[in-house]
């Protein structure tokens, strides 16, 4: 599985990953071995798209690149199959530091949000953000 | 395998360099070197450089043929090594690794790196080079990034409150500046010496929970040794210190660590490795100079390595055993925050700290008793990590 297949499939909405028929475990961003056993036999798969937050930080020095989008929210999500991926909490910068280390631990469900690129990124038209929608927040 | 010794160390003073190129502020570390080692140019057989970034400081590749060259050692083989900011770290190894092979007598090794005079903008894109470049620097996620994850990470999982947890972390900062303020070829030196606490909180916030004075400052620098079989070395110099042992580990990005990133394996497996070749324990290691490049990343370093248990190396920080006079003096030289992060120039600068304290010739702030010391480099998100064990005893 490439790359651009994980942002294009984010970019519909589904989070893809793979599942390994030897050992059972999930691997995603997809990789050309299974992250749990390194074996090579592994499926596609679409996976439940929800996780938990379990650490975050907010960005307010970016680099250059990014700079317009500072500040900016970046998290570590452990998916409800076992894996964990960065992306971005999708929440207003006053809500985040109201909530601080109360936000490790909430749902989130996850889609893709394009942005432009920067020259040193590997995709030349587009940069697909996993974004972390937060669940059940009053 | 034979046993392998430093002859020479030396280093720029670190700091910003806007008038030097990365050619020059090698150039002025290696000579520092080669004057006390004893040795004539010829007797170098090979070049072991390490840089990080220069393509994107510099516009400059292809550099150690250009660092031989400039010394007066055009031809010898150069290799130029990259593991982010552990590269002359790497580089280090690797010459060790050659010359205890028997495959060379004498080589040089050394990095330099021109982060300050790059800016903020540059500096930080280079340096976020060193995370996952498809699926971590999508979401914007930066070096000061990576720790801040850790650092709330940290909190979470050993249950401190996160405000508790930052006035430990505050005073790696304080300890840090304190002997980088000593330390004449710091690049803080006359400076933050008398750093508060409350100073460190209340900077600049850079990646939440981590401020201005959390983060090692961007650094220009260079840093070189000369290493020579140990036979060879006691004939040329009085006082040799042993490369007693080495570690080097891997990982991929942060995300595949997952909660692992406190606990920082390939740290801990680099350390073993370099304790099980000099057949030694935590407890043989009199100081240590660590990649403090942050500093919740001092207090996840000082447990990996195996000198505190999980969970505890904040507490060790709080109640003075990582201060010069504690059981564990971390950072004696000021580390990467008090002292300078010239990356490429980084793990060689910690040989060099190493050496002089071991030959009784860190002045300003000496390590009472020391005979064994250890560096530890960190490149990326614990993507490249080497250990290495320093000793004026040859077995
Ligand atoms: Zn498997």
């Amino acid at each position: 599985m490439r790359f651009a297949d994980f942002f294009n499939a984010l970019l519909e909405g589904k989070v893809i990953g793979q599942k390994c028929l030897d050992c059972g475990s999930y691997t995603c961003p997809p990789k050309a071995t299974c992250d749990n056993c390194a074996s090579r036999n592994l499926e596609a798969v679409e996976l439940s798209g929800k996780g938990v937050v379990r650490t975050f930080t907010t960005t307010y020095v970016a680099p250059s690149g990014y700079t317009e989008e500072a500040p900016y929210t970046v998290a570590m999500v452990e998916l409800d199959e076992g894996p964990w991926i960065v992306g971005r909490i999708d929440l207003p910068n006053e809500e985040i530091e109201k909530l601080g280390q109360d936000l490790i631990g909430a749902r989130v469900s996850i889609y893709g949000k394009e942005f432009p690129t920067e020259p040193f990124y590997p995709d030349k038209k587009r940069r697909v953000v996993p974004m972390f929608k937060v669940e059940g927040l009053k | 395998m034979r046993d392998v010794a430093v002859l020479g160390v030396g280093m720029t003073k670190f700091g910003k360099h806007p008038d030097k190129s990365l050619v020059d502020l090698f150039a002025e570390a290696f000579f520092e070197a080669f004057e006390e080692s004893n040795i004539e140019l010829k007797d170098i057989q090979a070049l072991y450089y390490g840089n990080f970034v220069g393509e994107m400081t510099d516009g400059s590749g292809n550099l150690s043929g250009f660092m031989a060259d400039e010394i007066g050692l055009r031809g010898i083989p150069a290799i130029r090594y990259e593991g982010a900011c552990a590269s002359s770290s790497v580089a280090f190894r690797e010459a060790v690794k050659a010359v205890s092979a028997d495959y060379y007598d004498i080589v040089a090794v050394g990095g330099s790196e021109r982060l300050y005079t790059a800016g903020t903008e540059i500096g930080t894109r280079a340096l976020a080079t060193a995370v996952d470049g498809v699926y971590e620097i999508a979401a914007g996620l930066t070096f000061p990034g990576v720790f801040a994850l850790a650092a709330r990470l940290y909190a979470k999982t050993y249950e401190i409150p996160l405000e508790e947890l930052r006035e430990m972390m505050a005073m790696v900062s304080v300890k840090n500046h304190k002997y980088g303020a000593i330390n004449p070829k710091a690049q803080f030196y006359g400076k933050l010496g008398d750093l508060k606490v409350e100073d460190v909180l209340n900077s600049r916030m850079i990646s939440s929970p981590l401020t201005l004075l959390d983060c090692c400052p961007m650094t220009d620098g260079g840093s070189a040794a000369i290493i020579a079989a140990a036979d060879i070395a006691e004939d040329l110099v009085d006082t040799p210190v042993y490369v007693r042992g080495t570690g080097q580990s891997s990982a991929g990005g942060l995300f595949r660590q997952k909660e692992d990133i406190i606990r920082a394996i390939p740290r801990k497996k680099a350390a073993e490795m370099a304790f099980k070749e000099a057949k030694m324990t935590p407890e043989d290691i009199d100081f240590v100079e660590i990649h403090d490049c942050f500093t919740i990343a001092e207090i996840i370093a000082t447990e990996a390595m195996g000198f505190f248990e999980y969970g505890q190396g904040c507490y060790a920080v709080r109640d003075g055993v990582t201060s010069i006079d504690g059981d564990l003096p971390v950072n004696p030289d000021g580390g990467l925050i008090g002292k300078g992060h010239p990356v490429g120039a980084t793990g060689v600068s910690q040989v060099y700290s190493v050496v002089k304290q071991l030959r009784g010739e860190f002045r300003e702030n000496p390590v009472k008793n020391a005979e064994t010391g250890m560096t530890d480099t960190l490149g990326g998100d614990f993507g490249t990590l080497v250990n290495m064990i320093l000793s004026i005893h040859r077995r």
